[in-house]
């Protein structure tokens, strides 16, 4: 007897249907009611993506079976938008505050958030904590949520902030709508329920040799497979990688997997059977071979090695001298040293790889997440055997990347599967292979000495890297170049050596994540610098000031700018901070000792820098713009947007530039057949880089319109309906578009520009010009430790970053507060342990509970190549977090970390309350 | 049988006894999920009335199996039954709380189950019912090991029984994790004191995560039992009262830290714990 459907009422709608036994309501809503507002993040309770309002209360809809919700209420973001007051109020704050980032999370934020303003009018700060510590973001640094759920609740709206601002103004997200609304499309968002389903058959070893079996009768005997992909089916060739001379990742394992998750087949076939399979009993047997997963094991001498390219596991170096360290050291009045380790860290974007692909036209069209489309499709031809332009890549909204959407993860499974199959096709990784099989921050060993004379000038710098790079290359190579020039941090050094070693292990690729190995270097280097403050009985925020690089100074590379040198400002805008700051928690420590309580508090300074864009490599971005007949200005944006705002400040450039408001473009988004390449969003580039291509093209373009009018270059153009109306002094032309001759693109006037960084390429000792520009930030951190348990709790942090200029100055914010939570996560608690941390309750992620207001302080030392004066930030932003919250715990309890996260037993440990954790 | 939701024990029994899957709020069901094990035959427990409720029984508490932690830490309930309120809003977050029920959090019985160690100073006992018996048996009993319980086909957990405990009294419940939310627990502590004559006459301490199951520890217990009210304070926990401790090293904790850790929850558990006055 068949089991009668199940019916509930649906945002105010009475529902109907028929979920397989235990199905996920997430599921039903997603597949069967088309309600793709509710995101999957997780599927374990842990993110809180898919939170719904079940009677009015809020539930992870993944984790209640669609059979509970038989005759009740349910309602998504979609539906109290459109009818609550609270939901309504709550819409326009998120975009007032640039609550939404990459905005996969805000349908669980604001649902959450609805069901706590229906039952409290005017919630505290602790309230809406609570209220929301269900769901994970990993964009926001949640202050902004927070703030936008306050403001909706006690309804201080300000006016909303406008739709356009030119530079320097505070304007909403071009996308923000979308994503608050809840209609946003994101990479599993797009496919039919009805498509096939991909699946990958991982391997569950670090290093192992495997067979299969009959994978032909294995698909005879599950009917509704339409295919098993294997290393077999690869078109073109089984291997890819992002840095030339280091494509060594296979799509599918040959005879031989090297990192546990590593995929060896797919199934293809119709999705209620292909999910439903049981892989225990797919044909392939394992013989499992010794592993080297760590830096210890990979370089004994006996430990396997995993390519024969390689000796002692070793991948590549990268190396920075100037001066002679040695002699420097010895000269230095005190020296300081330290061996410091970190930890793999997992993106954990809450949004999983997941895509869909199609043939058309004799073309694959693939629509994914992605960091670096232009990038996709060059890696998939590659490896179909096909010609790029053969290839579309269509990204959808990114739910979040940090990094590691820059590689291939489901792309070519999906291209294979289609092209195999005929068929489209889609796939998302579960949270768990996401984890396995995507790259991570490398672990690092670092031992490192600084020297200094005792008026606190440094004098002489060592420092040694070893970088767990994971069984593939990946981006390891350039952390390896990256790490020698930034290792100084933003400081004078004029004695200096850097070594920094990628080694390959058997563990997950480690790659690209926000600041490409500098976070791991300036942990090193700020605490060693804390140990000189120390040991000179300077100010540490002094000491750092005494050493800051300044205009006309060189870097270690030998780089000297001109101009633009803006950390000295940034550690100097925080003294007033510093002083009250350190004055408090030293009264706060005193009294502690006198009442005999368990709480210290302490204040750390840290300071750091990034040079924006490729190191030493030429990384252009080309930006389109064109008017077509009917007035409309339409802007081709290929810079991808993960939720750090390139939509909206590459908008805002070329509206300024061409000389109209943001709201009166017409915008693509990123496609490769309509977009020119705008490179890839990494290296904290595309403000930059992009941002001057679109300042070019905007301005081309407005030359080429005001040329054909002759007006002079201070007109204002407006357009109207046909025509551009030039405003020029008291004269004032009509440029009628629809009598000019209109190109293959359909526009009437057209401009393309492309910007290029201007680099050197380093030499042996790296010297050169490896970036046009740096970036610079300080931070300070306020902790609380708990001196019994060894917890940390962060109580402030003020955070000064120079931008150049701010293009939007929320954005900006926005940038700064996210790094602070990734880099407090990379500080306090972030450890991925293949095998054992491979979800989001095992591996822990800052929630809204631990993340302290951020005061921002925006320091614009303008740059001479940034458009505007602006300089990137995105990476920026996480590289003084950790190590100033490692120096807020040291000025508290004295305890000196040197392996992180500095978790409540290290931390103890390092007090020498127990022993070594 | 596929999905059946019974709304009454009756018939939620006769579908126990026939082997099928029991599922309350689902918060440890799908999350130790395997891909492609989704069992044939559910029973879903959560709309059975007789397992709804929260009731005062005899001298003590009643709380159905089925009961959410978010009803029993709105419900109006005595000091005594503090720690159960303070451990019901730590369990993972607002979603969590709304779906997951108290006898899920028991029968799943993991290690770090938020609910055990208060239930063990309350001295719970719980009612397991089958088509053809009852029995009564005290928490500690029915669960045998990490994620091991003493319940067989057939057999329901219907209903938790707390006794009453004598006034003045309180309780309390103290989570270490390493973040806010959604946190399992690297140790927990749950305490209830009883004082009489300015005296703790009863003292229950039990600490969770720190073995395969909570358990209580009967030598700091016995150690405690009789101190002053102002003694409480001073009074120094020592390793030896926490050896019915067995932790593991995990990325969480070590065991020395956990151990270390454990002494000083159960020290602020108890202060916590001291009722008023």
């Amino acid at each position: 007897m068949a089991a009668p459907p199940i019916e509930f009422c649906l945002n105010r709608r009475h529902v109907v249907t028929d979920p397989s036994t235990g199905e996920r309501l997430s599921h039903t809503l997603r597949e069967r009611l088309d309600v793709k507002d509710v995101k999957v993040g997780c599927d374990a309770g842990d993110c809180g993506a898919c939170t719904v309002l079940l009677d009015g209360q809020p539930v992870c809809s993944c984790l209640t079976t669609t059979h509970q919700v038989q005759g009740r209420h349910i309602e998504t973001l979609t539906g109290i938008v459109q009818y609550d007051e609270g939901a309504k109020q709550l819409a326009r704050a998120f975009q007032n505050c640039g609550a939404s980032q990459c905005g996969i999370c805000t349908p669980g934020m604001i649902v959450s958030a609805a069901a706590l303003l229906r039952r409290e009018k005017s919630p505290d700060f602790d309230q809406i904590e609570g209220a929301l510590g269900g769901v994970l973001c990993r964009c926001t640094g949640y202050r902004k949520i927070l703030d936008a759920v306050h403001e909706a609740a006690h309804h201080d709206m300000r006016t909303d902030i406008p739709l356009s601002a030119g530079i320097g103004g505070r304007c909403q997200r071009v996308d923000g709508e979308a994503k608050i609304l809840g209609t946003e499309m994101f990479s599993d968002d797009i496919a039919d329920a009805d498509w096939l389903a991909v699946r990958i058959v991982r391997t569950p070893h670090s290093h192992a040799a495997f067979e299969f079996g009959d994978l032909e009768r294995f698909q005879n005997q599950n009917p509704g497979i339409s295919a098993i992909l294997t290393a077999a089916d690869i078109t073109g060739s089984n291997r890819f990688g992002v840095i030339p001379g280091f494509i060594d990742q296979p799509v599918f394992a040959v005879a031989k997997t090297r990192f546990r998750g590593e995929a060896v087949a797919a199934l293809v076939g119709n999705p209620t059977v292909v999910t439903a399979l049981d892989l225990d009993r797919f044909p392939v047997s394992w013989r499992v071979l010794p592993a080297a997963c760590s830096l210890d094991d990979a370089t004994d001498n006996d430990a396997p090695q995993l390519h024969d390219t390689y000796t002692h596991n070793e991948m590549c170096r990268g190396y920075v001298q100037c001066g002679d360290a040695e002699t420097a050291l010895e000269q230095a009045d005190v020296t300081a040293e330290g061996t410091f380790e970190t930890s793999f860290v997992e993106h954990a974007y809450i949004e999983p790889e997941a895509g869909c692909a199609r043939l058309s036209a004799g073309r694959i069209e693939i629509q994914c997440g992605t960091q670096a489309p232009m990038m996709n499709r060059e890696s998939l031809a590659e490896i179909l055997g096909m010609n790029p332009s053969d290839i579309r890549i269509i990204p959808t909204a990114v739910g979040g990347g940090f990094g590691s959407k820059l590689d291939l993860s489901v792309q070519p499974f999906l291209a294979l599967a289609a092209i195999k199959t005929g068929q489209p096709v889609r796939m998302a990784y579960s949270r768990s292979e996401s984890m396995q099989s995507t790259t991570k921050r490398h672990p690092a060993r670092i031992r490192m000495k600084i020297g200094a004379q005792s008026d606190g000038t440094l004098s002489g710098l060592t420092y040694e890297g070893q970088f767990n790079t994971g069984a593939y290359a990946s981006w390891g190579p350039t952390v390896i170049n990256r790490v020698p020039v930034h290792a100084s941090g933003p400081y004078t050094v004029h004695d200096y050596r850097a070594d920094a070693r990628a080694v390959v292990t058997h563990s997950p690729p480690s790659g690209a994540f926000r600041g490409f190995g500098v976070p791991q270097s300036a942990i090193a280097q700020e605490t060693l610098f804390e140990d000189l403050a120390i040991e000179l009985k300077m100010d540490p925020l002094e000491f750092r000031i005494h050493n800051a690089l300044g205009n006309g100074m060189r870097t270690v590379c030998g780089q000297v700018f001109q101009q633009g040198v803006g950390i000295g400002k940034c550690f100097q805008s925080l003294r007033p901070s510093w002083r009250a700051a350190r004055h408090a928690a030293e009264e706060f420590n005193r009294q502690a000792v006198a009442d005999g309580h368990n709480l210290r508090r302490g204040v750390g300074v840290a300071g750091g820098w990034y040079g924006c864009g490729n190191t030493s490599l030429p990384n252009p971005s080309t930006i389109r713009a064109g008017i077509t007949p009917d007035s409309r200005i339409i802007l081709h944006q290929g810079a991808m947007d993960i939720g750090q705002g390139a939509n909206t400040v590459i908008a805002q450039i070329f509206a300024e530039a061409f000389g109209v408001e943001v709201m009166q473009l017409t915008l693509r988004d990123a496609d490769t057949d309509i977009t020119p390449d705008a490179g890839k969003t990494s290296a904290s580039r595309q403000t930059f880089v992009s941002g001057n291509a679109a300042k070019s093209c905007g301005t081309s373009l407005r030359e080429r319109v005001l040329r054909l009018c002759n007006a002079s270059a201070d007109s204002t153009i407006i357009p109207e309906e046909g025509m551009l109306i030039i405003c020029d002094g008291s004269d004032r032309h009509q440029l009628d578009l629809r009598r000019l001759p209109v190109d293959d693109l359909g526009y009437v006037i057209f401009a393309e520009e492309t910007y290029d960084p201007p680099s050197s390429p380093l030499d042996d000792n790296g010297q050169g010009a490896p970036y046009a520009q740096f970036g610079y930030a300080a931070q300070i951190c306020e902790a609380e430790v708990d001196i019994a348990l060894g917890t940390v709790r962060t109580r402030r942090f003020v955070a000064a970053h120079d931008v150049g200029k701010a293009i939007n100055p929320l954005l900006v914010e926005g940038q700064i507060e996210g790094g602070i939570a990734q880099g407090l996560g990379m500080a306090l608690m972030e450890e991925y342990v293949p095998g054992h941390t491979e979800n989001l309750h095992d591996y822990l992620v800052p929630t809204i509970g631990d993340i302290p207001p951020v005061q921002s302080i925006i320091i614009e030392e303008p740059d001479a190549f940034g458009p505007y004066g602006a300089k990137g930030l995105g990476e920026h932003a996480l590289i003084p977090t950790a190590p100033a919250i490692l120096n807020a715990i040291r000025h508290a309890c004295a305890a000196r970390m040197t392996r992180i996260p500095a978790t409540p037993d290290r931390v103890l440990a390092a007090m020498g309350t127990i022993s070594d954790a | 049988m596929g999905y059946f939701a019974p709304e009454s024990l009756v018939d939620a029994l006769t579908a126990a006894a026939d082997g099928a899957k029991i599922v309350g709020g689902c918060t440890d069901f799908y999350p130790a999920l395997a891909p492609g094990k989704m069992p044939t035959d559910i029973v879903d427990i959560t709309r059975v009335r007789e397992m709804r409720q929260i009731a005062k029984c005899g001298d003590g508490w009643r709380i159905g199996a089925a009961v959410t932690w978010a009803e029993i830490a709105a419900y109006p309930m005595p000091a005594y039954l503090s720690c159960l309120q303070q451990a019901a809003v730590t369990v993972g977050s607002v979603q969590i709380q709304n779906s997951a029920t108290i006898g899920g959090n028991i029968c799943n019985a993991s290690p770090a189950a938020d609910g055990i160690p208060p239930l063990l100073v309350l001295d719970a006992k719980l009612e397991i019912q089958s088509q053809s018996a009852n029995r009564t048996i005290p928490l500690a009993e029915f669960i045998t090991g990490a994620r091991r319980v003493d319940l067989s086909q057939g057999e329901l957990l219907t209903a938790i029984v707390i006794p009453k405990v004598m006034l003045p009294s309180g309780s309390s419940f103290v989570k270490l994790g390493n973040r806010k939310f959604l946190v399992i627990s690297i140790a927990m502590a749950s305490a209830l004191v009883v004082v009489r004559d300015h005296r703790l006459d009863d003292v229950r301490i039990a600490v969770g995560s720190c073995a395969p199951t909570a358990v209580r520890l009967p030598l700091l217990e016995q150690k405690l039992c009789g101190l002053s009210v102002n003694a409480v304070a001073r009074c120094r926990i020592l390793s030896a009262h926490l050896a019915a401790l067995t932790p593991i090293s995990d990325m969480r904790g070590t065991v020395e830290y956990r151990v270390m850790a454990a002494g000083e929850l159960c020290r602020r558990a108890i202060i916590e714990a001291m009722p008023d006055g």
